[in-house]
C-alpha cells in the first residue's frame, strides 16, 4: 500500500503541492487527473523520490520512505515511468531493458526479458536497435518495459498515453489493465481523463497543488463537474 | 621516411593524450564539467611513479599500477571534496572550483618535491633498446607506450560496454534522474567514472616521464591542455572522439616538428582547432544538437 500524507512540495519559491493526501491499495489502479501545472508529475516526482518534499511523508506498507533515496526506492518495490519517457536515446532497447533490472538480485533476467517482449512484441524486434531510434509509441512501450523489468509492486505512470495516435492510446490502456491484473498496483497519472477513469478504480483530481475531488472512478465519471471540466462537455 | 617517421612518434604521442582525454571526456559527460585539474591529477601519477621507481625500486610495470591506484584515490576525492557539493551550482562556479584545484595540487606539489625538475630513472634492458626499419627509428619504449595505451584503452572500452557499472556510467551521462529511476546510485556512478578518468591520467604521467625523463610540478599544464583540446576535436563527452582528436593532436604536432616548425607547433594545434570548430562546432564526431539544459 502506497500513502502520502500532507505533502509540501516547493520549486524555489514556487508552492508546487500545497498538503496533498492520498492512497492506493495493493492491487488497485488509481488515477490522478487535473490540468496542467496542477502538480501531478510532481506528486509522482515527489513519491518515487526525485523531488524532495518540504513537509509531509510517503509510505510504503506503513513504512516511512520520505527520507530513502530515489535509488533505494526502486529497489524497495517502487517503479516510475516518467512523462517524455526518457528512454536512455543511446543505448540499445535491450541495454534499456536491462538497466530496468538494474536493481534486481533475484530471479531469471532471461525469462523477465522474455516477459516483457511477450508484452510488448514490437520490443523484441527492435533490441539491437538505438532506444532514440524508435517512434513515439515504441519508446512508450520501452518505457513501460523498463519499468516492468524492475518488477516493481507499485508502478507509478505519467501521462502514458501522451502523443499517441488513438489507436495506440487504446492499445497502451489495454497494457495496463493487463499488468494490474497480473498483480502490480498501479498510479496512474494522465491528461486523457475519460480514458483514465475507465480503468482505474478510484480517482483524485487536482487543481493548483490541491486535490479537490476524490472518489469512485465509475462515479466521478457521471459528476457534471467533472464532465465539464476534464471529458469535454 | 621522414613521414613515416613522424607517424609513429605520432603515434606514441597521440597515445598518452589519448589516455589523457579519456578522463576529460567521460567526466565532462556525467557532470558537464571540464575538470581542468585533470593535467595535474596526471603530475601527481608521474610523481607517485617517479618515487615507486627511485625510492621504491619497484619495476616500470608496479610503478604504473602504483600511479594509477594512487590517482584513483585522488580523483574520487577531488570530486568528493571539490566538485560534488557544487553539481546544483552554476558551471562557472564549477569551472573556477576546477582552477582552484588544479593550482592547489600543482603548489602542494612543488612544496613536497621543490620546484626543480626530476629526472626518470634511465631506461634499462628492452626498454632501452630501439630499432630500424628502412631509416625509420623506433624505440622500443614507444612500443610500450602504444602498447599500453591501447591496452587501456580496450579495458576501458569494455568496462563502459559490458559491465554495470559501464552502464550506470552510460545512463547517468544520458539522463540522471532517468537513471536515479532504474534503481542507480549517481553519486557512486560519478565517483567511479572520476576513478577510471584518473587512473587513466595517472597512467599517462608515468608513461610521459618514461618517455619525456624530466618531470616537474607544473608539467600537467601543456598535455592537459592538448588532451582537453583533443576531447573537444574529437567532440567532448564523446569516448571514440576522445581517442579521434587525440591522436589527431598528436599527429599534428608531430608533423609540425617534423617539417620545421618546432616551436610553433601548439599554435598549430590550436590553429587546426580552431578551424574545425568553425567547421564543425559540435567536433569531429559530435552532432551539432542544441546542449541540453
Ligand atoms: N523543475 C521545476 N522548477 C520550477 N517549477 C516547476 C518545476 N517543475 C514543475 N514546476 C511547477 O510546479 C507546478 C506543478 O508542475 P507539474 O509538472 O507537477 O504539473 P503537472 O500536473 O504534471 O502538469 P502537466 O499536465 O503539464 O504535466 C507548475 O506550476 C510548474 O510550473
Ligand atoms: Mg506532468
Amino acid at each position: 500500500m502506497l500513502e502520502i500524507k500532507d505533502l509540501d512540495v516547493h520549486y524555489g519559491g514556487i508552492h508546487a503541492l500545497k498538503g496533498i493526501s492520498l492512497q492506493v491499495d495493493d492491487g488497485e489502479i488509481v488515477t490522478l487527473i487535473g490540468a496542467n501545472g496542477a502538480g501531478k508529475s510532481t506528486t509522482l516526482r515527489t513519491i518515487s523520490g526525485l523531488k524532495k518534499p518540504t513537509a509531509g511523508s510517503v509510505l510504503v506498507d506503513g513504512r516511512d520512505i520520505t527520507k530513502m533515496s530515489a535509488p533505494n526506492r526502486v529497489a524497495l518495490g517502487l517503479s516510475q515511468v516518467p512523462e517524455g519517457r526518457r528512454i536512455f536515446t543511446q543505448m540499445t532497447v535491450l541495454e534499456n531493458l536491462e538497466l530496468g533490472s538494474y536493481r534486481r538480485k533475484d530471479g531469471n533476467r532471461g525469462k523477465d526479458l522474455q516477459e516483457v517482449f511477450g508484452r510488448f512484441p514490437v520490443l523484441a524486434d527492435r533490441r539491437k536497435q538505438l532506444g532514440g531510434t524508435l517512434s513515439g509509441g515504441e519508446q512508450q512501450m520501452l518505457a513501460m518495459g523498463r519499468a516492468m523489468m524492475a518488477k516493481p509492486r507499485i508502478l507509478l505512470l505519467d501521462e502514458p498515453s501522451m502523443g499517441l495516435a488513438p489507436l495506440l492510446v487504446q492499445e497502451i490502456f489495454e497494457i495496463i489493465t493487463e499488468i494490474n491484473k497480473d498483480g502490480t498496483t498501479i498510479l496512474l497519472v494522465e491528461q486523457n481523463a475519460n480514458k483514465a477513469l475507465q480503468v482505474a478504480k478510484r480517482a483524485y483530481v487536482m487543481e493548483t497543488g490541491r486535490i479537490v475531488i476524490s472518489g469512485d472512478a465509475a462515479e466521478l465519471m457521471k459528476t457534471e463537474d467533472i464532465k465539464k471540466a476534464y471529458l469535454g462537455g | 621516411m621522414e613521414v613515416f617517421q613522424q607517424l609513429i612518434n605520432g603515434l606514441s604521442l597521440g597515445s598518452i593524450y589519448a589516455l589523457i582525454a579519456l578522463g576529460y571526456t567521460m567526466v565532462y559527460g556525467i557532470i558537464q564539467l571540464i575538470n581542468f585539474a585533470h593535467g595535474d591529477v596526471l603530475m601527481v601519477g608521474a610523481y607517485v611513479g617517479w618515487f615507486s621507481m627511485t625510492a621504491l625500486h619497484m619495476n616500470m610495470f608496479a610503478a604504473l599500477a602504483t600511479a594509477m591506484a594512487a590517482c584513483a584515490v585522488l580523483g574520487v576525492v577531488i570530486e568528493r571534496v571539490a566538485y560534488k557539493p557544487l553539481r546544483n551550482s552554476t558551471r562557472i562556479a564549477a569551472l573556477i572550483t576546477a582552477i582552484g584545484v588544479s593550482l592547489f595540487l600543482e603548489y602542494v606539489m612543488m612544496y613536497f618535491v621543490g620546484a626543480n625538475p626530476k629526472a626518470y630513472p634511465d631506461l634499462t634492458g628492452f626498454m632501452a633498446g630501439s630499432f630500424t626499419i628502412h631509416g625509420v627509428i623506433i624505440k622500443n619504449i614507444q612500443l610500450v607506450i602504444i602498447g599500453i595505451s591501447v591496452l587501456l584503452m580496450i579495458i576501458l572500452q569494455l568496462i563502459v560496454q559490458r559491465t554495470r557499472v559501464g552502464k550506470a556510467m552510460r545512463a547517468v551521462s544520458q539522463d540522471a534522474d532517468a537513471a536515479r529511476l532504474m534503481g542507480i546510485n549517481v553519486d557512486n556512478t560519478i565517483s567511479v567514472t572520476f576513478a577510471i578518468g584518473s587512473a587513466l591520467a595517472g597512467a599517462a604521467g608515468v608513461m610521459w616521464g618514461l618517455y619525456y625523463v624530466s618531470i616537474n610540478p607544473l608539467m600537467g599544464l601543456m598535455p592537459g591542455l592538448k588532451a582537453f583540446v583533443a576531447a573537444v576535436f574529437g567532440g567532448i563527452g564523446l569516448i571514440p572522439g576522445a581517442l579521434l582528436g587525440a591522436y589527431a593532436v598528436g599527429f599534428i604536432e608531430t608533423i609540425a616538428k617534423g617539417v620545421g616548425l618546432s616551436t610553433y607547433s601548439d599554435a598549430v594545434v590550436f590553429l587546426v582547432l580552431i578551424l574545425i570548430l568553425i567547421i564543425k562546432p559540435a567536433g569531429l564526431l559530435g552532432k551539432n544538437t542544441k546542449e541540453k539544459v
